[in-house]
């Protein structure tokens, strides 16, 4: 809003406008009033729904860190479910074992994520496209198995998993503890944006998406490429991490049975359903893996990954950019349309 | 002037899909006067989806009893949500069996891990969590999970029974043992030598009459085989064979015992007694002596032919389980298990308050049901959560199993 120096009423030709509604302003604006909403939910929806909504805006950071990935970096994993795992584990294991404030758990397992996303963004240097994804595969089928291991089961409860209680609001917030976490959640989600906009906008940003479009191009123009890589396989492990222990946090419950392999390809199904390489398709993303399972079993329970599925083709066949490319060509036809109805002559020029 | 407001429409139209997000599916009303509703999750789909047919089939046995009048005059509403046994799901399934659908109770809820993530919450919320399907022991705990109860014998008293088998009918045994890693193995193998140590003691057995555990092997539910195991268990020269493992290992130690030439008494888990998915796999002339035990009517039996209890629950597939669904060995367990529940729910009158159908679930006597062996009664109380507590020992012949002695029950 401090860069956008033109009011909407100064505005005159219709260049201008589309200029103005392509810039800055109109985005914050329309960022804050969604802001506005969420943040007026509580008032108006029951505990079980907030709970919902709470998820989906986990899954989203965990997207928004696996976008950050795959749609700007271009290496593909099909093993976030195992960051996730770890995020969750290292909550639980220190809410349970050790009594931790929660919140600092959270920290503690975004750190530990991102020292083992980057460790193995290392090995993952010397290999691309199908055979990374194959890789952090196994990342995903071994998960579960390590947590069911003997000589970890003292901390993770072995198949049984670990039970943690709810935390209630601090501060004496008159708030229950659904409306507290969904809160919460949602300001790590601002911030895990913030953040990430951050990151993409500026010359990191650039220098992934230069990798991602031609490495060698990239690397000659001076872009310590294996440095980018590794870091943002860290990151993305990071925001993974986070919404993992986030999750831990919610749910109130972790076990190996929660973090299967399906987890990490509804990840990816996630942010492709969202749109990749776009930040705000996380949250697309995010209320497409928690609400439409919940749509398909509604429809069907004789078939419901069938149902599942038939939505999946549809999304991909009418939204073949996401859903977050579906709307950026959605607000820009609306500008053409109102433009062209205004009767004014000349055509906009892009910005 | 208009354009100025496109990206408030946007922004409209953002918040009315979340609202529509919000809205679906939609929320339904406090319950009514003229129905039961009973919750339910079950795996319809994911990586336990076999066992949705549970799930289905209680609610085709739930449409019989409507059919008839329900019970008291009151028809069963059943809400049965996929949760793919995540436990994750399960938490957000049963949240909204509860705080949005608020049903009576919960009933069958199907899986350990699945039931382990929200015992704590249902036990907070007081919602009866009635016979839930899993044998892990741990659903008997009435002093601190007052509101869960399970049904099926568990683990343990399945295991107490065949340690008490082994001693009576084989001094001095030499047992080997065989089980899964998990906490399925785990329970099975802890009530093995509970039950062990406590028949040993009983019986006063000393020295060489004693039986002993001479080994243990595990294996993983990924293992490809377990061949290796099989090879250790022989050398160490026992002659007992406790096999505890699922269908898939159950058949291959089945035949891979006859092929090193190893003669042990074979005791299979009652999980793995299928002839269809374990035995003839396996070879059936392989599974002739096979030991084990069983607490309900097998269709497949032709010793059933002419039982009423059999009859009528022929005519229950006939009409209204959907050709697709017919899984008969879920299906009695369905069938059984749902009778148990109206069984409760018939008992508790008019007064279906939480509180009540808790105790009425928790003062079962003598409750004997068409499709459990003959003699089988369920007995629960304010400190007996576990309903089924009697199983019979049967043995394979080469066709069918025939069962033996009379019934046992551990403890």
């Amino acid at each position: 809003m401090v860069t956008s120096t033109v009011t909407p009423k100064t505005i005159k030709s219709p260049a201008a406008r589309t200029a103005w509604l392509n810039g800055r302003y109109p985005r914050v604006a329309a960022m804050a009033v969604v802001l506005v909403v969420a943040a007026s939910l509580p008032l108006v929806m029951s505990d079980y729904r907030l709970f919902q909504f709470t998820l989906a805006y986990i899954y989203a950071i965990a997207l928004l860190g696996l976008n950050l990935l795959i749609g700007y970096n271009g290496q593909f994993s099909l093993g976030h479910g195992a960051f996730f795992a770890i995020g969750a584990y290292t909550t639980a294991i220190m809410i349970d074992r050790w009594d931790i404030g929660y919140g600092w758990t959270i920290i503690a397992a975004g750190a530990i994520c991102l020292v083992v996303g980057f460790l193995f963004g290392i090995p993952a240097l010397r290999i691309e496209g199908m055979y990374l994804a194959l890789a952090t595969l196994a990342l995903a089928l071994a998960t579960p198995q390590f947590l069911k291991y003997h000589l970890f089961e003292g901390w993770t409860g072995g198949v049984q998993g670990i039970v943690i209680d709810k935390p209630e609001a601090p501060f004496g917030l008159p708030l229950n503890p659904d409306q507290w976490l969904y809160f919460f959640t949602l300001a790590i989600l601002l911030l895990a944006f913030v953040l990430g906009w951050n990151l993409v906008r500026g010359r990191t940003g650039r220098a992934l998406v230069a990798i991602r479009d031609h490495r060698i191009a990239a690397q000659s123009m001076g872009i310590n490429t294996a440095l980018y890589k590794s870091l943002i396989f860290g990151v993305s492990a990071l925001y993974t991490g986070v919404a993992g222990a986030l999750s831990a946090i919610v749910i109130q419950f972790v076990a190996p049975d929660s973090f299967t392999l399906f987890l990490s390809i509804f990840f990816v199904v996630g942010i492709v359903v969202g749109g990749l390489g776009s930040i705000t398709g996380a949250i697309y993303g995010g209320f497409f893996i928690q609400f439409v399972p919940n749509i398909a079993d509604a429809i069907s329970q004789a078939a419901p990954w069938a149902i599942y599925g038939i939505f999946l083709i549809v999304f991909m066949l009418v939204m073949p950019l996401g859903i977050a490319g579906f709307l950026a060509i959605l607000w820009h036809r609306l500008i053409m349309g109102r433009l062209a109805s205004d009767g004014n002559e000349g055509h906009p020029t892009e910005t | 002037m208009c354009s100025r407001n496109h990206w408030l429409r946007l922004a409209a139209m953002t918040a009315g899909l979340i609202l529509v997000f919000a809205a679906f599916p939609g929320d339904q009303t406090a319950y009514g006067q003229d129905e039961i509703r009973i919750g339910n999750t079950n795996p319809y789909s994911g990586p336990a989806s076999s066992y949705g047919t549970i799930g289905r089939a209680i609610g085709f046995y739930f449409n019989k009893v409507n059919d008839e009048g329900g019970i008291n005059g009151r028809k069963i509403n059943y809400i049965s949500y996929d949760d793919g046994y995540s436990p994750p799901r399960t938490v957000e399934q049963i949240r909204k069996l509860v705080e949005q659908d608020r049903v009576h109770l919960l009933f069958q809820t199907l899986g350990t891990p699945t039931n382990s993530a929200i015992h704590k919450y249902v036990n907070k919320k007081k919602i009866p969590h009635l016979f839930v399907a899993t044998g892990a022991t741990k659903w008997g705990n009435p002093k601190e999970y007052p509101w869960t109860m399970g049904w099926q014998p568990n683990y343990q008293t399945v295991s107490k029974i065949f340690a008490q088998y082994v001693i009576e009918n084989v001094p001095g045994a030499r047992i080997g043992i065989l089980y899964q890693n998990d906490d399925y193995g785990k329970d099975y193998l802890y009530g093995f030598k509970a039950g062990l140590a406590e028949g040993i003691e009983r019986a006063g057995l000393t020295g060489d009459q004693a039986p002993r555990i001479v080994m243990e092997q595990s294996y993983e539910v990924t293992d490809p085989t377990i061949d290796s195991q099989i090879i250790n268990l022989k050398t160490s020269g026992a002659n007992v064979f406790f096999n505890i493992s699922i269908p898939k290992f159950a058949a291959q130690a089945i035949k891979r015992i006859k092929a090193i030439g190893w003669d042990p008494l074979h005791i299979i888990n009652d999980v793995s007694t299928s002839i269809d998915a374990v035995l003839r796999p396996a070879g059936l002339e392989n599974a002739i002596g096979l030991i084990s035990a069983q607490y309900i009517k097998d269709p497949a039996s032709p010793e059933w032919a002419d039982d009423p209890g059999m009859i009528d629950f022929l005519k229950f597939m006939d009409k209204y389980v959907p050709a697709e669904s017919r899984n008969p060995a879920f299906t009695v367990y369905a069938y059984s298990v749902s009778q148990t529940l109206v069984y409760v729910l018939e008992r508790c009158g008019d007064d279906l308050s939480r509180e009540n159908i808790m105790r009425q679930a928790a003062n079962i006597r003598n409750l004997e049901l068409p499709m459990l062996l003959p003699g089988i009664k369920i007995n629960t109380g304010p400190d007996d959560f576990y309903p089924i507590e009697q199983m019979q020992m049967q043995r394979f012949d080469g066709e069918k199993w025939v069962r033996f002695g009379d019934l046992l029950s551990a403890g």
